[in-house]
């Protein structure tokens, strides 16, 4: 075996686990089909367009750093808040709105790094949603910017790179929140491909060994961390600007916690887990809240604890037999 | 309002938190377990009181002990069957479960109670105030402090005087040690999983007067316990206890005096404690 | 020429318990050397004081002549010093390939690339296809490691070491709790590293430190109690009450 050329190996190797997978060719196809397949559902495409977009955003701390958050829509929050005010203060061009959407996001993940790198998992927990919490708290009492309780109304956004009117059907929306998601997923998957990736898995693999191999830990994790404030960010100006309302829902702790829940639904460490969880929840989300809307909640909790009681392991063996019948999907990639 | 009469209300709203929180600060020590869902037992607990009041006309003293024993049981319940599978699992999973155990709690609350606030009337004797040297106390927030008192320092006596305590000592400190010493470490969590459900339950049951009960308060509250784990530490029933007095006095005294920060003063308190003492006082991380 | 790795006065002391005390200690380039001694002699103080996990009380650490008290654990890796642990640290979801990838690409100073693909890093190609064949791990190198038996994870231990390209590796019980079976594969790969790499073998037990060391350090109570060619500190009285009389069970 070794007598061959090894160094061609390991570079086949390499590209195979960034190649692109048929099945993920597919999912993004799909993706655009529905825009045309469903038209009077591109108000829920589009808000599982920026569920996706935000569980991905905490699936690059989660699944490739393992750094736990219960506090995510802190910058989620921040997001909306700053594409919100933009609107209604500066320019209605949302481009702007969110690119400094995600700045002003990133720039508080980089404020707040410091806090998330010490201790283990618990306090990390407690760190985060104490954040989550002081963002929430911060935005009701400064209700002279935020607008409190009410939120900020009346935000009326421009058109789309001056051309695509925002329409009350979501045609516009979901294909505006679509491209971003589909852009940042690109990046996404470049970086957790790249060495840099590669250094954040180890982290998270074995943090003693990353550092004795010469990783410089805190400033990997303090990257990421700021990168994911940024992808939530994005998610919040997406959510102010596709419905034209912020208001302190998007801080609040169930944000956190739904968002958390997309991801272990899917799946953390594959960048679709984010993208699958929250096609899943949504359609759960709609379904049992169009069957028992006050109380689709007791569905959502029964689920995910059935789910982390063994359902997983049903659920993905399942899948898993599935997809050892279907030859299109053979190249596997999921362990 | 005095600062004192505030410091003595901040008191008794501490009390009311270590009774609450006291459970889990063992449960975490003990297990290693991050229980979210703490919160639901003590909802059931002042549920307990509210219906047995409000339906049978029970007196509220007598509610106190039904709402201990049924938190306990039902923490005894799901213990054995739900939350046993989960000490193996990751603390993620951990987290993932209990929420889903709140969010259950909460929209089953809210089918069965109706989500609005609950009110109690309390007995003559537990009503209005009364002044010491010109400070005014409540009635009911005195009562409070001493009952939670005495049962501070009961657990106190328990857990550092008994066999029992300090077998639990022993477990927390180090389980697999522990149970290599022959200590049976899964019973004895059962039966401090039961208690410190039963405890939440008699701090729901308390705390309806003074933090209000609606079928958030797991949510609402889930903060406040974490805060007084996080910062009190899960060895001692001093730390916790300090951490409940330090946190209730805080809140009290913060929403008094600057009442447009609302709870930001208790959220920066952790965050900057935590900072201080990184390791939280869950120092014993195993990574 | 300086030596590869020094220490001058070297002391740790927790609260009133002095777990180092006064180590100089010399490690020669290209060396082969064991440091050996009795449960709590204070070796792993040691280690932990020479890769900079702790901070010494007094006393110095260089590196190829340069003082390194004073830096971080990684910035000594970089500056080429790196160690295998007593128990396995590995990037357990990772192949092998990815892990010694991993440790190569930090070398190469690309760990901080957000947008560079490894495919396109021939150095990078080519240093990790040469470290899976010295360890000879190319054949289970797709392999996820969780999944390999502990010999072979022992091995990817000290390939991931060697990965950095060290001057100074630290083998820390390398051989421990490694089954007869695969023993051998794994003491050859140790002997086979190159000459140029310095080696400090920490190590209990006395066939491995004999067949490999050309000279002993003995540490016992935190301090040198001998330093010399195997065959002497074998004779060592001193030695023999403190230490051998007690060793034979790692």
């Amino acid at each position: 075996m070794s007598g061959e050329n090894l160094p061609g190996r390991v570079y086949g190797s390499l590209l195979a686990a960034r190649r692109w997978h048929p099945a993920e060719i597919a999912f993004w196809l799909l993706a655009v089909v529905v825009y045309f397949a469903l038209p009077r559902q591109l108000l829920l495409l589009n808000e599982i367009a920026i569920l996706a977009l935000f569980a991905l955003s905490l699936d690059l701390i989660l699944g490739y750093a393992g750094i736990v958050s219960l506090g995510h829509a802190a910058f989620l929050g921040m997001g909306a808040y700053v594409a919100g005010l933009l609107a209604l203060h500066v320019t209605a061009d949302p481009l702007i709105g969110l690119v400094a959407a995600s700045a002003a996001s990133a720039l508080l993940g980089l404020v707040t790094s410091p806090l998330v790198l010490k201790g283990n998992d618990l306090t990390r927990l407690m760190v985060t949603l104490g954040i989550g919490l002081l963002m929430l708290e911060l935005a009701n009492s400064l209700s002279f910017i935020t607008g409190g309780a009410d939120g900020l109304q009346g935000i009326v956004m421009g058109n789309l790179l001056g051309v695509f009117e925002f329409d009350l059907f979501g045609k516009t929306a979901y294909a505006y929140s679509l491209s971003v998601l589909f852009i940042l997923f690109l990046i996404a998957r470049r970086i957790v491909h790249s060495p840099f990736g590669l250094s954040l898995r180890a982290i998270r693999d074995n943090s003693l060994r990353a550092t004795a191999a010469g990783v410089p830990r805190n400033g990997r994790l303090a990257a990421v961390y700021t990168l994911s404030a940024a992808y939530a960010g994005a998610a919040g100006a997406l959510l102010a600007q596709t419905t034209s309302f912020v208001s302190l829902d998007v801080l609040d702790f169930h944000r956190s916690a739904d968002v958390m829940l997309v991801l272990i639904l899917g799946g953390p460490g594959w960048l679709y887990g984010g993208l699958v969880g929250s096609i899943a929840f949504k359609f759960l989300q709609d379904l049992i809240a169009g069957w028992t809307p006050q109380y689709w909640q007791f569905w959502i909790g029964l689920l995910l604890v059935l789910f982390v009681l063994g359902g997983r392991e049903i659920l993905h063996g399942g899948i898993k037999g599935l997809v050892a019948r279907i030859p299109f999907l053979q190249r596997g990639r999921r362990p | 309002m005095t600062l004192l009469t505030i410091l003595i209300d901040g008191l008794a709203y501490g009390m009311v938190l270590f009774v609450l929180a006291s459970g889990l600060s063992v449960t975490l020590g003990l297990m290693n377990f991050v229980n979210l869902a703490h919160g639901a037992f003590a909802m059931v607990g002042g549920y307990v009181t509210v219906v047995l009041m409000q339906r049978y006309g029970v007196h509220f003293l007598w509610t106190l002990p039904a709402a201990f024993l049924t938190a306990a049981a039902a923490g005894y319940v799901l213990e054995r069957t739900l939350y046993r599978p989960m000490y193996a699992k990751s603390h993620l999973d951990q987290v993932v479960f209990s929420i889903g155990l709140v969010f259950m709690a909460v929209a089953a609350m809210k089918y069965v109670m109706g989500s609005q606030q609950q009110i109690i009337s309390l007995p003559e004797w537990l009503r209005g105030r009364f002044d010491v040297f010109g400070v005014s106390i409540g009635r009911y927030r005195f009562f409070v402090f001493v009952l939670c008192g005495l049962l501070a320092l009961t657990l106190h006596f328990v857990f550092s005087r008994t066999r029992f305590g300090s077998r639990l000592r022993a477990a927390v400190d180090d389980a697999r040690v522990a149970r290599g010493l022959g200590i049976p470490v899964n019973g004895l969590f059962a039966i401090t999983f039961a208690v410190g459900s039963g405890l939440a339950g008699f701090g729901g049951a308390l705390g309806i007067e003074l933090l209000g009960l609606d079928p958030t308060f797991p949510l609402k509250f889930m903060i406040y316990f974490l805060i007084v784990v996080t910062v009190g530490g899960t060895t001692t029933i001093t730390g916790p206890f300090l951490a409940a007095m330090l946190l209730g006095v805080a809140d009290v005294m913060g929403k008094y005096l600057i009442p447009q920060a609302g709870a930001f003063i208790i959220y920066a308190l952790m965050v900057a404690l935590l900072l201080l003492r990184p390791e939280g006082l869950f120092s014993r991380s195993r990574s | 020429m300086s030596a590869a790795l020094q220490t001058t006065g070297l002391s740790k002391t927790f609260g009133g318990i002095t777990a180092s005390d006064d180590i100089n200690f010399t490690l020669e380039r290209g060396a082969r050397h064991a440091l050996i001694g009795p449960n709590g002699a204070g070796k792993t103080t040691f280690v932990n004081l020479l890769t900079g996990v702790l901070k010494p009380t007094a006393g110095t650490v260089t590196l190829n002549g340069k003082d390194i008290t004073g830096l971080s654990r990684e910035a000594r890796v970089r500056r080429g010093m790196a160690r295998t642990f007593q128990i396995n640290q590995l990037f357990a979801t990772m192949t092998p390939l990815e892990m010694i990838a991993a440790v190569t690409s930090e070398r190469l100073g690309l760990g901080s690339r957000l947008f560079r693909s490894m495919t396109g890093e021939r150095a990078l190609i080519d240093e990790t296809a040469d470290i899976l064949a010295r360890f000879r791990l190319d054949d289970i190198m797709d392999e996820t490691i969780s999944t390999l038996p502990y010999g072979k994870q022992r091995q990817i231990e000290i390939a991931a070491a060697f990965a950095a390209k060290p001057s100074v590796l630290l083998l820390d019980e390398p051989a421990a709790g490694v089954p007869e079976a695969e023993r051998k594969e794994l003491l050859d790969t140790v002997a086979a590293l190159p000459a140029d790499v310095s080696v400090l073998l920490i190590e209990h037990d006395m066939d491995i430190v004999f067949r490999f060391a050309t000279r002993i350090t003995v540490l016992v109570n935190g301090r040198v109690l001998a330093e010399d060619a195997p065959d002497i500190v074998a004779r060592d009285p001193a030695v023999r009450a403190a230490y051998l009389g007690e060793a034979g069970h790692g």
